[in-house]
């Protein structure tokens, strides 16, 4: 269904030169607990990013208390009011229905609530959108079903298609001596994008057919890949590993199938997957010679 | 069957509800069966999912939740309790109900058509956004679905428009509108939303035909179109389009307190203009489910601002509540549990409303489950909730008989934990990241959903309590009389026999004090 037969087989063999590449490295035990969603996980995904890190923050920190407060207090009125005025023990029902300062204090205690959490809001939001300058520009474009990755000419210039592994391939790999926890299911791809760490990396959205959205939950990454359209976002990892994300705008039949992984490694890591990218690229991959990522025709 | 008494109407449409309610709870249920473990268990075809995604959304809103709440309780309700003896256009009316089961035929003719090549159906999710629903799903199913949306919308205008002139030309003398029962204000504020809000829903889907038929090019980059104007004009009506569904539910949970609280419903001023702000700033906060299109930071910054906004008077209207329950005499009448239940849970999906509003948190949670928990909270445990209130509330009114208490406790009861099971854990999937209309997902949310699913089987367990009530009642047949609810059950409806006569108030009521809301 997802990609077939010799392609593959090459595809899965590169994925997995550079995961022993790599396997020597701290960073592969440490992608295990961060970048992908854990069995039970009740709360956000681990922050990869500075922006992620303040929307951890701002959620966790800010808006989720204040969620549970005023549910809670409002249970708590309810239990009052159950157990206080029920029609046994408060047989006669008072006749109160205008209280001027108590309807001034329900409206005015929530706006003032709103303006607390409306400052970092706002704040975060901008964070999000202006986009510093930036290190690397990839052009990423949302097909049915899969991603197709292009890094500008002054950033590697290299392509290349991301198709997800199917179980049979997982299964494959496995049996070839990569490890299980390394290709999640649903998840894992054949090729996986590349960036260093602690780089500002630009990514340009869109689509070729319908809309999809391109989204890596610890990145605090999410922007639709609309055709016609390109769209702009950002993120400066900063830690090393792997980062998942999945399609998250309807888009047919393989919505759930067209996953988007993130590699962050050392800048030399990245240097040499370049290169051997580029080998790659000269041996098999010449429909990618012409991409170019082109800046100056953003659309807001 | 062409009858056009209202109380008639109202009872075809419940019974269309009804039907809708029980195929849309099974396409839901077949969902959740397929998502309880990760892999493809059912849905071999994962569009067939999607067609069910699709469906259960639609129904749910055009043919369950509309059906039940503007036409069954609107059309029995609204003349009864401001004295008028049926709606202004009886004519009308019937027309308006039986463009509505032809609209539902419809959209069930199109998950039997092609869609996609080679698959049948729409799986194009409620929203229906193109390309996607246009030259992603060529096949016949797209145009019956968009010539259902057609039928089901000009059956609602023309209902919306029966209930404003009703409403302003045929209230009994007396009742001005500050003394109209909330429910009728509650019906009033969503005729006027659904007259503004659903043309543009016309227009964008008859865009949408032309551009998959004619050859226009609306939304087609390729033709100098844009997709991203379908959202716009979508959500222009999308968004008022759930206020219409939760509006009815504030009127009819404001007439169930007040009347077994035996108190006045507290600041029956404010709990009015606060539906009319709502359905107001309704209008203009549509682009808060458009932040990741790439729409620019002032947009986002403004629409961040105003959907803030909405909490303000949706606050009012639950601290109102509370007030109007504080120092009463409460009974715990089946539909007042149903009542209090909504208050709590209606604020659970609330407040995560509010997170969601900010864009800056939204960036993580649009469109994964955090999302769907979100608007189960208001819609299903809140205007679901708020349904089963009023239908305990007025069915002996409706029927003549009673469905005993326990019955009703006991529905309650179990859907109070079915619906939370079902839904609080999607919650902690969204957060994570799961995303909305997955066919299958990563192992890692294996454990929440299975909970998940679990709570969908409890629930669907309460919905045959509750078909095992209504026929009890039928068959036991212990009479209702006028008002078997007591002193605090004011309003003009109990008035009258149960069931009311075919013409009521043939010497029309005249209302003095302010005791009829």
């Amino acid at each position: 269904m997802f990609g077939t037969g010799k392609m593959m087989n090459r595809a899965i063999f590169r994925l997995l030169a550079a995961g022993a590449a790599l396997s020597g490295l701290s960073g592969v035990a440490a992608a295990l607990e961060t970048g992908r969603p854990q069995p039970w996980q009740m709360g956000l995904q681990a922050p990869a990013t500075p922006v992620a890190e303040n929307i951890a923050w701002f959620h966790n920190s800010l808006l989720l208390p204040i969620i549970t407060v005023i549910s809670l207090f409002v249970l708590m009125l309810l239990v009052i009011i159950v157990t206080r005025f029920n029609e046994r023990k408060n047989p006669t029902p008072s006749k109160t229905t205008h209280h001027t300062m108590l309807e001034v204090a329900w409206t005015v205690v929530p706006v003032l609530i709103l303006v607390i959490i409306a400052i970092p809001s706002f704040r975060l939001l901008k964070e999000q959108i202006v986009i510093p300058k930036s290190d690397i520009t990839i052009k990423v474009t949302g097909k049915q079903w899969y991603w197709t990755f292009e890094y500008a000419k002054d950033s590697g210039g290299v392509g290349f298609d991301s198709i997800m592994l199917s179980d049979e391939d997982i299964a494959k790999a496995v049996k070839n001596g990569a490890k299980k926890d390394d290709l999640p299911r649903l998840l894992a791809v054949d090729n996986e994008a590349y960036v260093p760490v602690n780089k500002v990396v630009r990514v340009q959205v869109t689509a070729a057919d319908v809309i999809h959205a391109f989204a890596i939950q610890s990145f605090g990454v999410k922007i639709d890949a609309v055709p016609g359209r390109l769209n702009e976002t950002w993120f400066k990892a900063t830690k090393e590993g792997v980062y998942y994300g999945q399609c998250q705008e309807l888009c047919g039949k393989d919505h759930a199938f067209m996953p988007v992984v993130i590699r962050v490694v050392s800048q030399e890591k990245y240097d040499a997957w370049l290169k051997t990218q580029k080998q790659a690229r000269l041996t098999d991959a010449p429909q990618f010679a012409q991409t170019e990522a082109a800046p100056a025709a953003v659309i807001r | 069957m062409f009858s056009t008494n209202h109380k008639d109407i109202g009872t075809l449409y419940f019974i269309l509800a009804i039907a809708g309610g029980i195929v849309g709870g099974i396409l839901s249920i077949a969902m959740r069966m397929e998502l309880q473990e990760p892999g493809l268990q059912y849905f071999s075809n994962p569009h067939t999912f999607n067609v069910f995604v699709t469906g259960h959304g639609l129904i749910m809103v055009f043919f369950m939740a509309m059906p039940a709440l503007i036409g069954g309780f609107g059309n029995w309700f609204v003349p009864l309790m401001i004295g008028a003896p049926d709606m202004a256009f009886p004519r009308m009316n019937n027309i308006s109900f039986w463009l509505t089961p032809a609209a539902l035929l419809l959209l069930v003719i199109s998950m039997f058509v092609e869609g996609p090549p080679g698959s049948n159906g729409v799986g194009g999710g409620w929203t229906v956004y193109p390309p996607l629903s246009t030259s992603g799903q060529p096949g016949p199913a797209m145009d019956f679905a968009i010539l259902s949306l057609h039928l089901a919308g000009a059956a609602s205008i023309l209902g919306a428009i029966n209930f404003i002139v009703t409403i302003f030309n045929m209230r009994a003398p007396g009742m001005t509108l500050h003394r109209m029962p909330l429910f009728v204000w509650s019906i009033l504020v969503t005729a006027f939303l659904l007259v503004l809000s659903l043309p543009v829903l016309a227009g964008a889907i008859t865009m949408l035909l032309t551009d998959r038929n004619f050859g226009t090019t609306f939304f087609a980059p390729e033709g100098g179109g844009d997709p991203i104007l379908f959202q716009h004009l979508f959500w222009f009506f999308g968004h008022p389009e759930v206020y219409v569904i939760i509006l009815p539910g504030f009127g009819l949970i404001s007439q169930i307190i007040s009347t077994f609280s035996r108190k006045p419903v507290f600041g029956y001023l404010g709990m009015a203009y606060a539906m009319v702000a709502i359905g107001f700033v309704g209008f203009i906060v549509w682009a808060h489910h458009m932040y990741t299109t790439g729409i620019s930071l002032g947009a986002q910054q403004y629409f961040v601002a105003a959907t803030m906004v909405i909490a303000v008077p949706t606050g009012v209207k639950i601290f109102s509540w509370i007030a109007t329950m504080w120092g009463g005499s409460l009974r715990f009448t089946t539909p007042m549990v149903w009542a209090i239940g909504f208050v709590f849970l209606f604020t659970v999906g609330g407040v995560t409303g509010v997170v969601l509003a900010n864009a800056g948190a939204d960036r993580v949670l649009h469109d994964t489950y955090y999302v769907v928990a979100h608007f189960h909270y208001v819609l299903s445990l809140g205007a679901v909730f708020a349904i089963f209130a009023g239908w305990y509330y007025w069915f002996p009114k409706i029927s003549g008989y009673v469905i005993p208490e326990w019955i009703g406790k006991l529905h309650f009861a179990i859907a109070f934990v079915g619906a939370n099971t079902l839904f609080f854990p999607q919650h902690f999937l969204g957060l994570a990241g799961m995303p909305r209309r997955y066919v299958d997902y990563p192992d890692a949310f294996a454990g929440w959903n299975y909970v998940s699913s679990i709570g969908s089987y409890i629930f669907a367990a309460g919905m045959l309590v509750f078909f095992f009530g209504v026929a009890y009642a039928f068959v036991r047949k212990e009479k209702a009389g006028n008002n078997p609810w007591g002193e605090g059950a004011n309003t003009l409806e109990w008035t009258l026999s149960s069931p009311p006569p075919f013409h009521q108030f043939n010497t029309l009521p005249r209302i003095t004090g302010s005791d009829h809301h």
